[in-house]
């Protein structure tokens, strides 16, 4: 980038933030070129025709989904939710607001969809779908992280999140897609993983981190790949197989199994378990991802599902893989019968890899040093998708307890955040949803703005030097933008890091 | 009987056909639009009883709402329930003999009147002097509010002003209901107000009051915590699995 990007000021006193229309008019993701457009079977480019295509699709997705039908009606301007958006709090756009985000779709669904905004457009704030709207669509439903803060807040439910998606999906049938999530889309059924790491290279990775903890603690901890017949197979983010902080707590994972004496192992065809179908908002696209692990699941034999600290990928695992490919129970279907014959009921299907620590150190199969991390005081950030679009355990809210408890058995210094910006309340990390790309950079510092600002109250009022969190997205991002605020990217790292850096090894068998 | 009685009569007709059938059209389409995810906002309910409890609180006290902003909170719960308190005590106008329990809310329904008009002008001093409800805000926004204020003053006026002839405008009603005209009294306010809701009736199911059907089917608030449990599946999208 030519110009150097700098973060926002922190604010002492988090006022809402003063109008600047424009003021991200031009942070625009790339779009996506023919050939990977064509790859996932999207029509290459912007051609001739494309409005009524847009609008047809735009009709297809209102039968089909009762989320964007009642959203697009429910509206009433209130203003409940201007105010809630980390997008708008860090880059002023007025565009960033939830509400208005949505009116640039809303306007169009009134023009063509509705009487009022047929007959008399001008009153209701009805616009023809114009190039430069489909171009605001473009940059702004790419300035969107889905992160669904704005609908706890509304009070119709009305969650951006659904209208951002199929904003995309709309983009993406004429032809105007973005780069960097219908790339990595290709990767996955290309490859098998988001980051296109082949399967020779994961082997590769995992017998240097086998040697690597043999290294350090003495103990032969395996990092299974491609075994038929283990118990559990693990579907991780790729970003754990290579990438700092993450694969600390891909060492974590390993050493739970290894510590509970639980055979596990990862998948080669199914080394993934993101799964951006869900940020294009294309059902076909997060179905054929999702049932990439199922049949992965199939092949290996395994009776048990175990997903790793990716946020998204939990929302898609916990809220839809019953959904998509039936990996869940209760689906009198013979597609989700088949599966379920092997998976142990017994199980939750799939389930978190919080939830089976936390189930192991309940039941007292794990133990821990905890004053191996008194180097660390820890706050932990919820991610958006974990927090508000998925559960762990039996009650609502296990999602943030979980977690939370097993800092708490492996630490002993743990300190929260403002309980107005964590649990239900989160902020994004701000690079979420399809925005971890570098063009967005200065979109992604800004949006951190308000996580920044809740973490410097902790670090100053409490010496908090490790922020924990279960999402490869969020490690990611926050190791590139904590510099930004003059925190230490080291800063942040997953929570079975913590538990990789306090277990004991090989004396509980 | 004069021509605005019967002008009158034929505006309420044309207004509740029009009201009812629009929202039947509406709700109906919401019924059959499948909602193929499972999108709760989470934590949430994981029985329907608990969502029932989660959409009561919804709709009844505008949960989400006051967690997101007092002031809006407070002026739109107090304008909801005078108006729902108001329409009740309304209810003298329709029924005979009056059912007891609208008696009794006669006192609260005259005095509701001002708390209605009370919140409304405070939304709407929001929606003009906050920059960001300014930016979001369409005509149609502010004319709805014209629509609520001029219901509201008119019929005060009416109560505390320039009594109209009750009895009247009852039997007009009444007559209305089975169809055995009965002549309107015949007062300006009284015409500028039935004018005025006949019309918020007509615009209701083409307008953002779509918002009061529309809760009911948002499903973010109504549905259950429950997908590994539970296979939800939609009917287009179980057409996907024969073509595997």
């Amino acid at each position: 980038m030519a110009v150097e990007l700098k973060a926002p000021a922190l604010r002492e006193y988090p006022v809402v933030p003063a109008l600047q229309s424009d003021a991200m008019k031009d942070v625009v993701s790339y779009v996506a070129n023919e050939k990977i457009q064509e790859a996932i079977g999207f029509p290459g480019k912007l051609d001739e025709g494309w409005q009524e295509r847009a609008i047809s699709k735009m009709g297809d997705l209102l039968g089909k989904y009762r989320s964007l039908r009642v959203f697009m009606d429910a509206c009433v301007h209130c203003g409940a939710c201007t105010d809630k958006c980390h997008y708008f709090i860090g880059t002023q756009d007025p565009k960033n607001m939830p509400v208005a985000r949505q009116d640039l779709m809303r306007s169009v669904y009134r023009r063509y969809f509705t009487t009022a905004g047929k007959l008399f457009p001008r009153l209701v704030g009805a616009r023809d779908l114009t190039r430069g709207v489909l171009d605001d669509w473009f940059r702004y439903y790419h300035q969107c992280s889905e992160c669904r803060r704005c609908s706890v807040f509304c009070p119709y439910g009305i969650d951006t999140a659904e209208i951002t998606m199929a904003g995309r999906e709309i983009l993406d049938a004429v032809g105007y897609g973005q780069k960097y999530s219908n790339e990595i889309i290709g990767k996955v059924h290309r490859i098998g993983n988001n980051l296109g790491l082949p399967g020779p290279a994961l082997r590769d990775t995992l017998l240097g981190l086998e040697e690597d903890v043999k290294d350090e603690t003495g103990v032969d901890v395996r990092y299974p790949l491609d075994e038929k017949g283990a118990d559990v197979l693990l579907v991780t983010p790729s970003a754990d197989f290579f990438a700092e902080p993450h694969v600390d707590s891909l060492i974590g994972y390993g050493k739970v199994f290894h510590a509970a004496g639980i055979s596990w192992t990862l998948s080669s065809y199914s080394s993934e378990a993101g799964n951006f179908g869900m940020f294009i908002g294309n059902y076909e696209q997060l179905r054929k991802i999702a049932m990439r692990i199922r049949e992965a699941a199939l092949e290996l034999g395994v009776k048990r599902i175990v997903v790793g600290e990716c946020g998204h990928a939990w929302r898609v695992a916990y809220s839809f893989w019953n959904t998509l490919v039936g990996i869940g129970a209760g689906g009198k279907d013979p597609f989700a019968i088949e599966l379920q014959r092997q998976l142990d009921p017994r199980h939750k299907q799939p389930t978190h890899i919080c939830e089976l620590t936390w189930d192991l150190i309940e039941r007292g199969a794990l133990r821990f040093d905890k004053d191996a991390n008194d180097h660390r005081t820890i706050t932990f950030h919820d991610s958006c998708n974990v927090a508000r679009g998925s559960r762990m355990g039996d009650a609502p809210g296990g999602q943030f307890e979980i977690p939370r408890n097993i800092i708490r058995a492996v630490a002993n210094k743990f300190v929260e955040m403002s309980p107005e910006v964590t649990r239900e309340r989160t902020f994004c990390c701000g690079g979420g949803g399809g925005l971890l790309t570098d063009e967005l950079l200065d979109l992604r510092i800004k949006g951190a703005l308000p996580r920044m600002e809740s973490l410097k109250q902790v670090v100053d009022n409490h010496g908090v030097n490790f922020m924990a969190t279960i999402c490869a997205i969020c490690k990611a991002q926050f190791t590139k933008v904590l510099p930004y605020y003059g925190f230490k990217m080291s800063m942040v790292g997953g929570v079975h890091q913590l538990v990789s850096t306090a277990i004991r090894l090989g004396d509980s068998h | 009987m004069n021509a605005a009685s019967y002008a009158f009569a034929m505006l309420f007709y044309l207004a509740v056909l029009v009201m009812a059938a629009g929202l039947a059209t509406r709700i109906l389409t919401y019924w059959r639009t499948p909602a193929p995810l499972k999108i709760p906002t989470t934590p949430a309910p994981v029985t329907s009883a608990g969502v029932g409890f989660r959409m009561a609180r919804e709709i009844l006290l505008f949960e989400s709402l006051f967690k997101s902003n007092l002031w809006i909170w407070g002026l739109g719960w107090v304008f909801h329930v005078a108006l729902a308190l108001v329409l009740a005590r309304h209810l003298r106008y329709f029924t005979e003999p009056i059912w007891p329990w609208v008696t009794l809310l006669q006192p609260f329904g005259i005095y509701a009147g001002f708390a209605m008009v009370a919140g409304v002008l405070g939304l709407w001093a929001r929606r003009i002097f906050v920059e960001r409800i300014r930016y979001i805000s369409t005509i149609s926004d502010h004319l709805m509010l014209v629509l609520l204020v001029g219901i509201a003053s008119s019929g005060l006026g009416m109560r505390f002003i320039a009594h109209t002839d009750v009895i009247g405008v009852k039997l007009f009603f009444l007559g209305l209901m089975r169809a055995d005209l009965h002549p309107l009294p015949g007062d300006g306010l009284l015409y500028v107000h039935l004018a005025l809701v006949a019309g918020l009736m007509i615009i209701f199911p083409f307008s953002k009051l779509l918002h009061a059907p529309g809760i009911f089917f948002s499903p973010t608030r109504n549905q259950a915590d429950d997908p590994r449990e539970r296979r939800h599946i939609a009917p287009w999208a179980e057409q996907l699995e024969l073509r595997r």
